[in-house]
């Protein structure tokens, strides 16, 4: 019933509004449980464990003392923090320019439609299509120092291998570098809907108007993208921060946290080890949390911006 | 409303994020029914590569049989039963019976979840007290070793006999690395290990450190830096391939499969793969600094009863433990399982019956627990700093002396 009808005839029929509302908080009552038990619960739950001083026994037994921000304080005093910060920042980063810029690459590519562009654009998918184990292992496998199949290519053409995962200095890369391989199919098939929503007639009228290609990307594709771009890069940008298979496949966060971001770190202290520190585990997955929140109510505030 | 509902959609996509440390309670209530139902017993094992038609699935069954009991056999993943073991034990419905990996007994006991061999009855006097200590903490023993395996040296024969070097001689490190160069001048690769940051590269480094005099509650002494040295001369000088840093056990000796390596230090459960190779092979053991056996870590599972609320189960629950730990059953479980056997009665049937396993016996006698000299739970935390030091020093970022440093002081702060 439309809200005008509802004001007309509130004073008559104030007790089948009542009822109607019964019904309104029956059909939601499925989705606040599902709610409550999948995803207020856990949060809660992580809360609360980032709060307590958990040891094995406490978490079995009960009774882990309230310690107030200990946790938080502890992980951030540890010597891995910065680090894993800096490079959750760059892994997270980098790999969300280079999977957005390439896929709208490709995605610009392939709205033009010529013989073969279907069949090479569900090429471009088979990265997602692919178990994330099955992919970072083949990774870790072409990467290998001594028998992986890039170094021995560098060797051909005369270049000096390099360590990949096991050189400080290149296992963020490599991860970087893998995660941009699966990343592309998802911004290419996104930006690509996006492109076809575009109607074709501002195109034509931009081509009259004398624009050059490259004009007509800046000036109209690429301002017309612009929701869907925002979606990407927050979905992309969710996605991202939480890449744990891939790391810890490919280098288990090494060497010696040198590929370490909040989400392996995270598993490292509540299950990588034979001792588990939940407190501390919890803290971090609760900190990585906070991370994705503020980029997406920052999305929701320019979205609510731009609307308005 | 608009706003509200927002929020919650983001909300609930950001919680995706959570699923990393979320928690959760409701993922052992599968196993929640039957531990407490008439006379069904519940087994939890790390050998999920068996299945009900297995022998090892049919002892279960039979030892149950024999105690007048129905078992309900549960297998895990090993890395997955610790932490299942852990929210069982917060649910409190533990299994009746837990065979589970040695050096997490002391974690589980100190947890509380363990009951001792005197609340149990269970009789633990014929197993080797080296490989006992893993399950014991201030004095009291928490389970029975079902078997042991541990780490000796395979070398490829072919490799060792175009570089002119003869195993036996293979006394110490300064002949084993004098071995490798020979093996490097020949153009082959030396040896292959697994340097992996997990607790797997710390197995494999132990018999190296220990084999150097060093302690695990001193780090940076330097015995340890001599150990350390070790592994990273051979990386230096291309005896050891770099991605021994990244290796696995498996893919260790995937690499020592491949016939380029001299030497593969590796467990006896690749005993059966090692007749797969297509190429002849031996077995060492890993020499100490000094000449000798060195001590190498014991792997393998004990046999635990974790503390149930209803006290009168553990009588049927040591009966099944007494079964499967029996002489004649342990020696069908090991041989299974392609372990060591923990009793000196059972491991003299198992050489007789294959004379090939007596340097795997050798081998887990002169073995040490990670978690004995009632380190218990110390161990897990030690060890995480371990594996940081000689993976800092392999990658080159920090020299093995100042790696070591590190480590010992973030493990004196963490076992403080």
């Amino acid at each position: 019933m439309s809200r005008a009808e509802v004001a007309v005839a509130a004073p008559a029929r104030a007790p089948r509004r009542r009822s109607g509302q019964w019904a309104a908080w029956g059909f939601l009552v499925p989705v606040v449980i599902y709610l409550i038990a999948f995803y207020a619960y856990p949060l809660y739950r992580n809360l609360d464990l980032s709060l307590h001083k958990y040891t094995v026994r406490s978490f079995v037994q009960g009774g882990a003392p309230f310690s107030g921000l200990d946790n938080y304080r502890a992980v951030i005093d540890n010597p891995t923090f910065w680090p894993a910060l800096m490079h959750t920042i760059v892994f997270t980063g980098v790999s969300l320019i280079f999977q957005f810029s390439i896929g709208m690459a490709l995605a610009v590519f392939f709205a033009q439609n010529f013989k073969l562009s279907a069949t090479l654009r569900a090429l471009f998918l088979v990265p997602w299509l692919l178990p994330l184990i099955v992919s970072s292992s083949t990774w870790s496998w072409m990467m290998n120092s001594d028998s992986g199949v890039i170094n021995s290519l560098l060797r051909a053409v005369g270049v000096d291998p390099v360590n990949w995962l096991t050189s400080p200095s290149w296992a963020l890369t490599s991860v970087i570098i893998a995660n941009v391989w699966i990343g592309i199919p998802f911004n290419l098939v996104v930006l690509y809907s996006g492109l076809q929503a575009i109607p074709s007639d501002i195109y034509e009228a931009a081509a009259l108007d004398g624009a050059t290609s490259w004009q007509r990307f800046w000036r109209v594709t690429f301002p017309l993208l612009r929701p869907v771009s925002a979606i990407t890069l927050l979905l992309g940008l969710v996605y991202t921060l939480k890449v744990f298979d891939i790391i810890w496949i490919m280098t288990k966060g090494g060497p010696t946290d040198s590929s370490t971001t909040f989400a392996t770190w995270s598993y490292k202290l509540s299950f990588g080890n034979l001792l588990p520190q939940f407190g501390p585990g919890a803290a971090v997955g609760n900190l990585l949390i906070v991370m994705a929140l503020i980029f997406g109510l920052l999305y929701i505030r320019t979205q609510r911006r731009a609307m308005s | 409303m608009t706003l509200s509902r927002r929020v919650w959609g983001a909300v609930a996509a950001l919680s995706l994020v959570a699923g990393v440390t979320a928690c959760s309670n409701d993922s052992s209530s599968d196993s929640a029914s039957g531990s407490s139902g008439g006379g069904t017993y519940n087994i939890w094992d790390p050998y999920p590569q068996f299945d009900d038609s297995s022998d090892w699935v049919k002892l279960l069954q039979k030892c149950g049989t024999d105690a007048g009991a129905t078992v309900k056999r549960t297998g895990y993943d090993t890395t997955d039963l610790t932490n299942k073991a852990l929210l069982a034990a917060q649910q409190g419905n533990s299994p009746d019976v837990l065979i589970i990996d040695n050096p997490v007994v002391s974690t589980l006991a100190e947890a509380g979840v363990l009951t001792t061999t005197d609340d149990t009855k269970i009789d633990t006097s014929a197993v080797e007290p080296n490989l006992l200590a893993a399950g014991q903490l201030d004095g009291k023993t928490y389970g029975i070793p079902i078997g042991a395996n541990t780490l000796a040296l395979y070398y490829n024969k072919k490799v060792l006999d175009a570089a002119k070097v003869d195993p036996a001689t293979v006394k110490d490190w300064t002949t084993l690395t004098a071995a490798l160069q020979k093996v490097k001048a020949a153009g082959k690769k030396g040896i292959t290990f697994s340097a992996i940051g997990t607790e797997e590269g710390s197995f494999q480094f132990l018999p190296w450190f220990w084999g150097s005099g060093a302690n695990l509650t001193q780090l940076d002494s330097a015995q340890a830096v001599a150990s350390l040295t070790l592994w990273t001369d051979w990386l230096k000088k291309g005896y050891a391939p770099n991605s021994v840093l990244n290796n696995t056990q498996t893919t260790s000796w995937q690499e020592f499969a491949s016939g380029n390596f001299a030497f593969s230090e590796n467990g006896t459960w690749q005993l059966a793969n090692a007749k797969k190779t297509g190429f002849e092979y031996g077995i060492i053991p890993i020499p100490s600094q000094a000449g000798g056996t060195a001590p190498a870590p014991t792997g393998g599972e004990f046999v635990t009863a974790p503390v149930q609320k209803d006290t009168g189960r553990y009588a049927t629950s040591e009966k099944i433990i007494q079964c499967l730990t029996s002489e004649e059953n342990a020696l069908t479980t090991d041989t299974t399982l392609s372990y060591v056997a923990a009793t000196k009665a059972v491991q003299e049937k198992q050489v007789a019956a294959n004379p090939e396993l007596k340097v795997w016996v050798e081998a887990v006698g002169a073995a040490k627990g990670r978690t004995s000299d009632n380190l218990g739970t110390k161990y897990p935390k030690i060890s995480e700093q371990m594996w940081t030091a000689f993976q800092a020093a392999l990658s080159g970022s920090k020299s093995p002396q100042d790696a070591l440093t590190a480590a010992q002081s973030a493990a004196a702060a963490a076992t403080k």
